[in-house]
């Protein structure tokens, strides 16, 4: 489908390291990763993904969450939150 | 013993006789009844000693006295004398019969008075009645199933249960509507039956398609991240040393695999969404005619287009319609016109005309969106070579022609045989409408004269132009001079008019052939030109009458020209697009986007 080009075509891209799919309880639908990161990134960034779109609805109700992203020294993740499920690339920003 | 104790200490006081007693008050009732007990006890002494003592009437009530019981003898004497019973000395007068009488008779009945208890002669005796045995009985009832249930209630969560019940109470309410719309209803629910059962089937990985998009978008930024930077926030500083000229910052380059054969052909900018642009692709050379494809793109996905549509022929050009900006309306090479509905999921045109509904016979150069006409029906104007200008108006899903004016060009009718008169038409290539004047619109056609014509007179032009040598490639009125229009051509020129005067008022010779011209949207005296070198012009009337402000090579010069150029009617960005099937977009520095004062 459309959507699985649009994957593929963000997985070529330059600098991405992985995609993930998770769903709505945190569990790995898809991924480009081996089990136990991707387990372990599901886990912890589905967490953090809970507490920001609470954090921003929080402030507002009639707000919502598009998207999340954290930049590290090593690399950038970017969370991408649906209403079910969760997209989590991870890429490094050419510098 | 009879004998003399010897008492070792003498006191003042030496006490040979000690007897510890009770004392009870004579008129309580125990002292009463004791003294009654003893009376009835003494009653029966004989008494020995008689006339020694006195008989004294003293009643028992009177003294107070201490009852030691060695006293008490000294009264019982002194009482039972009084209460002699029978062994009565004869000493006594009647008096004292009668008291002893009197005494006689309450005591009996007193005898059977309770017994007193005292410590003396109180012995207690309990007893204790049989306890039953106890005996423990419980039962339990199987514990409710109980659930663990934790939630948090933000602010949040509220609103949304209150946007629930808010959606439920409408969609009830609309449920209550009239039954007329009984049938109606019902379709609605198959169909939304049906949806249901699609969503169901459809792949899961469907659904994440929005944040995929916005995933695309970001990575491409990080990407980018420098082109984006600069676009939103580089101003070249260096424009204030310049002395008036300007740059082009390069920004993102568009292209699409598919497309590399192709030549860009129309670009245009979409009214609603300032970063979403079109891009026709098809091809100028008359001999290799090929495919045709729109493309849509956006500014934050440069790496892909956001909509792709292929066509058998080429696109030649296109235009987005002002209030509905989701159509586009396509003229083709092979003289078809066609309008696509970006709503709608297909890649192929909503309607398109055919060879029975009037299309041209020659490839449509331009086509341009009109207002809707009285009944709403959407209608678009389109110009070809082959002199027509057709007005299509968009009936009951079809698109029925109607021709507004054929482009006869002048003074040229020919003798055909059997003494016809035919007329040869000239070639639009290119026209425009006025701003204000709905009517008024200009043509230029390949001869090089510019037509200005009304679309109520079909047959006459209101005026005629001789502009240039070669064909006109493209006409654009002014706009904010709502009288000033500016055309270029394959002569090298660009030419500045006004419509009332027949000669132009500038003329600016670029020195290579001009593919298209473009008004600034934020200036009235700004216009940007492009030429088949690979240069693109810019130039401002205000500063500078004469020159170009900047002129800069956009594309590499061999084998690639430029064929198109339009303003973002937002952003300092222009879009050129070229022969190899490429799109550049452009940053203006500063110098170039002077506001008029």
């Amino acid at each position: 489908a459309e959507v699985e080009e649009t994957l593929k075509r963000i997985q070529a891209h330059k600098g991405v390291m992985a995609t993930m799919v998770i769903n709505a309880e945190g569990i790995p639908v898809r991924t480009t990763l081996d089990n136990s990161t991707t387990v372990q990134y599901a886990g912890l960034l589905h967490q953090l993904t809970v507490k920001a779109r609470s954090t921003v609805r929080d402030l507002d109700p009639q707000n919502d969450l598009t998207f999340l992203r954290i930049r590290s020294k090593k690399h950038e993740i970017m969370i991408a939150p649906d209403k079910e499920y969760l997209l989590i690339v991870i890429q490094n920003p050419c510098e | 013993k009879r004998a003399y104790k010897p008492v070792s200490y003498v006191d003042q006081m030496a006490i040979h006789f000690s007897l510890n007693g009770n004392m009870i008050l004579k008129d309580s009732d125990e002292g009463r009844r004791q003294s009654i007990k003893l009376n009835i006890a003494a009653g029966t002494f004989i008494i020995r000693n008689n006339s020694a003592f006195q008989v004294e009437k003293a009643p028992t009530e009177t003294s107070a006295g201490t009852s030691e019981e060695a006293e008490i003898k000294d009264e019982e004497s002194a009482g039972d004398t009084q209460a002699a019973g029978e062994e009565e000395v004869e000493e006594s007068g009647s008096a004292e019969v009668i008291e002893a009488e009197e005494a006689e008779e309450p005591p009996p009945p007193r005898v059977k008075e309770q017994k007193l208890a005292n410590q003396f002669n109180f012995i207690e005796r309990a007893t204790r009645t049989l306890n039953n045995p106890l005996r423990d009985k419980g039962c339990q009832s199987e514990p409710t199933p109980c659930k663990d249930f934790s939630a948090t209630a933000n602010q949040w969560k509220i609103y949304d249960a209150y946007m629930e019940e808010l959606q439920r109470m409408e969609r009830s309410k609309e449920k209550e509507k009239p039954k007329a719309q009984i049938a109606k209803k019902e379709e609605e629910k198959k169909r939304g039956r049906k949806l249901a059962s699609l969503d169901l089937q459809s792949d899961d990985i469907t659904k994440i398609s929005k944040a995929a998009k916005i995933m695309e978008r970001m990575v491409n930024q990080n990407i980018f991240d420098d082109i984006a930077q600069d676009f939103k926030y580089f101003e070249d500083a260096s424009d204030e040393y310049r002395d008036q000229q300007g740059t082009f910052l390069p920004l993102w380059k568009f292209q699409y695999e598919k497309t590399k054969r192709l030549a860009v052909t129309a670009i245009s900018w979409n009214p609603k969404y300032k970063d979403l642009f079109a891009v026709g692709y098809g091809s100028y050379d008359f001999m290799k005619q090929g495919q045709g494809m729109l493309l849509l793109y956006t500014m934050k996905n440069p790496s892909f287009p956001e909509y792709v549509f292929s066509s058998d022929s080429g696109i030649m050009c296109l235009d987005f319609h002002n209030d509905r900006p989701y159509l586009v309306a396509v003229g083709f090479y092979d003289g078809n016109v066609a309008i696509y509905n970006l709503k709608k999921a297909t890649s192929q045109p909503s309607y398109k005309s055919s060879a029975k509904s009037g299309k041209h016979t020659e490839p449509v150069w331009q086509v341009k969106w009109q207002k809707d006409d009285m009944d709403n029906n959407l209608n678009f104007f389109s110009v070809s070579s082959d002199g027509r200008i057709v007005s299509w108006t968009l009936v009951k899903n079809e698109l029925v022609h109607t021709d507004v004016i054929k482009l006869s060009a002048e003074g040229t009718t020919m003798q055909g045989p059997e003494g016809l008169q035919l007329q040869t038409l000239g070639c639009g290539t290119s026209f425009d409408f006025h701003k204000k004047i709905d009517y008024l619109f200009l043509v230029g056609t390949e001869e090089g004269k510019i037509y200005k014509c009304s679309k109520c007179y079909s047959s006459r032009f209101l005026d005629v132009f001789d502009a240039h040598h070669m064909a006109v490639d493209s006409v654009s009125w002014n706009p904010y001079h709502l009288k000033v229009f500016i055309s270029c051509s394959s002569d090298w020129t660009v030419k500045i008019w006004d419509h009332t005067i027949k000669t132009p008022m500038f003329v600016f010779d670029l020195n290579s052939a001009v593919g298209d011209v473009a008004w600034s949207p934020y200036s009235s005296t700004v216009f940007a030109a492009v030429t088949t070198d690979g240069k693109a012009h810019v130039f401002d009337l205000s500063i500078n009458k004469y020159e170009a402000l900047c002129t800069q090579q956009v594309v590499a010069k061999k084998k690639n020209k430029i064929t198109h150029i339009q303003f973002n009617p937002e952003y300092p960005v222009v879009i050129i697009g070229d022969e190899r099937g490429h799109v550049t977009s452009l940053k203006l520095s500063p110098n170039l986007r002077k506001m008029p004062k």
